[in-house]
């Protein structure tokens, strides 16, 4: 019998099942390098290596967040929507832990190095605003925030684009010698951000017509 | 093949060697990918022997020579080296090499000489890197120095590390070592040295001249424009002691090179 993931969540144990099944896959990434970092399997540069997994996952979460609209517009996949939030965090708690090795690992706390890096590094500091975006709209995605923001609650969480934008900017100013891999993540963005376009045009013209 | 070694290298003392894995499995070699464990992975085929080396330009004794002929009358010697990348992160490491000087007076360089340049091989079916479609590097990589530098007693022609014959990720078999200067001035598997009278192409410099300059002297004042280049973290470092040091003037070794630079403006000239 071949259940579908729709019919999965009209029942109570369906969604349950479903909702840790998506609960403890994004947790998987962790679980992988935590091992590699007991098992000393990290190399000569352990903290560049967890640093740049850290924010490679980052940035895939979000665009897991971001196509999740697309996919419930294209694929009719309405039982994704109710996962948003959790995508959203995921990608907020891999971007915190991308800042917190890169603090802990790379430059140990120390505020000589933390300043200097804050106040005269392009990349670091649009990474950084990046991730100050993701905290904003990380605490404003619990129901009370709804409810008291009511219509600019979604104006706020547009800050999303923008945020994707500078995570982008900040990972394609790394590039040295080879932008293949920046530019596979740049062309899945620009699907993800192309179809909110392309459906908002649509729709205007279709408004314009009635 | 374990190399002799006429004399042993001078131990710098309070900086420990990096390990040999490290040494070997650390490595940016572009023309092998770009990922630090690329190198090791992917370079072990490549053929370094029979090698030869053409040396051509503003010299008496242009030609082709097999890499043995070249290192024949040379006695081989061991020095431990700082290498400190652009990128921030540095090791210590023991070379066994010939002293470029000594190689180049046997070539007789005319008074026209006033840069070296060196290129590596070329091979796209052996360099998987050289293939890459979105590469920003224009092959061959090739790198220069000025004629001071190239005779300067510290710079090596390194043919082995750890006593050993230089695997191929760490520029098989015949590679330069310049310890003042960022470890992309320190060209692998070299194939041709020609002596010019005009300054010589350099990659890097050519791919970015506003963040790599010919010189490339390691330089806490001038930083990269993504990075500081104020510290650096010895390798191997490990996660609760990230082994942030502060970097020195040419990589400690002003002593020996700064005179080379007098005069000169080192913001200007990086």
């Amino acid at each position: 019998m071949v259940l579908s993931i729709a019919e999965l969540h009209r029942s109570k144990v369906g969604r349950r099942s479903f909702w840790w099944l998506l609960f403890l896959l994004p947790l998987l990434p962790l679980a992988y390098i935590a091992e590699a970092a007991y098992s000393l399997d990290l190399g000569a540069d352990p903290a560049q290596t967890i640093v740049t997994f850290f924010g490679i996952w980052t940035l895939r979460f979000l665009f897991l967040t971001l196509a999740v609209t697309p996919c419930r517009r294209l694929f009719g996949w309405g039982w994704l929507q109710r996962y948003r939030r959790m995508f959203g965090l995921y990608t907020l708690f891999y971007a915190c832990l991308h800042l917190l090795s890169f603090a802990t690992f790379i430059l140990g706390w120390r505020a000589d190095l933390i300043a200097r890096e804050l106040s005269e590094r392009p990349y670091i500091i649009v990474g950084f605003i990046a991730w100050l975006g993701l905290v904003a709209l990380g605490i404003t995605s619990t129901r009370g925030w709804v409810r008291r923001l009511g219509r600019h609650w979604q104006q706020l969480h547009y800050l999303v684009y923008p945020i994707a934008l500078l995570a982008m900017l900040h990972f394609a100013w790394l590039i040295r010698a080879g932008f293949g891999e920046v530019l596979g993540y740049a062309l899945v963005l620009l699907v993800l951000l192309g179809h909110r376009v392309v459906y908002w045009l649509k729709r205007r013209s279709r408004v314009q017509h009635a | 093949e374990k190399l002799r070694a006429a004399s042993k290298g001078e131990v710098i003392e309070g900086e420990d060697l990096t390990p040999y894995r490290h040494v070997t499995g650390h490595n940016n070699f572009y023309e092998f990918g770009l990922a630090k464990e690329d190198p090791k992975a992917k370079a072990q085929g490549l053929k370094t022997d029979p090698w030869k080396v053409e040396v051509s330009g503003e010299c008496s004794k242009p030609g082709s020579y097999n890499l043995e002929d070249l290192l024949k009358p040379h006695e081989l010697e061991e020095r431990i080296y700082r290498l400190r990348c652009v990128e921030a992160w540095s090791m210590v490491i023991p070379w066994v090499g010939v002293p470029l000087n000594k190689l180049i007076s046997r070539l007789e360089p005319t008074g026209n000489a006033k840069f070296v340049e060196f290129t590596t091989l070329h091979d796209p079916s052996q360099m998987p890197g050289q293939k890459s479609f979105f590469s920003t590097l224009n092959w061959p990589y090739s790198e220069g120095l000025r004629m001071d530098e190239a005779m300067h007693p510290l710079t090596l022609m390194a043919v082995g590390v750890y006593g050993d014959a230089l695997p191929p990720q760490n520029g098989a078999p015949f590679r330069l070592v310049v310890p003042w200067k960022y470890g992309f001035k320190s060209i692998k598997s070299i194939v041709s040295i020609r002596f010019t009278e005009q300054m010589p192409r350099a990659t890097w410099n050519e791919t970015a001249p506003s963040e790599y300059g010919f010189y490339a002297n390691v330089n806490p004042q001038v930083d990269h424009p993504r990075w500081s280049q104020a510290t650096e973290r010895r390798l191997p470092s490990s996660l609760f002691n990230p082994n942030q040091i502060d970097t020195r003037m040419f990589n400690g070794y002003a002593d020996q090179v700064a005179h080379l630079y007098q005069g000169m403006d080192l913001r200007k000239w990086y």
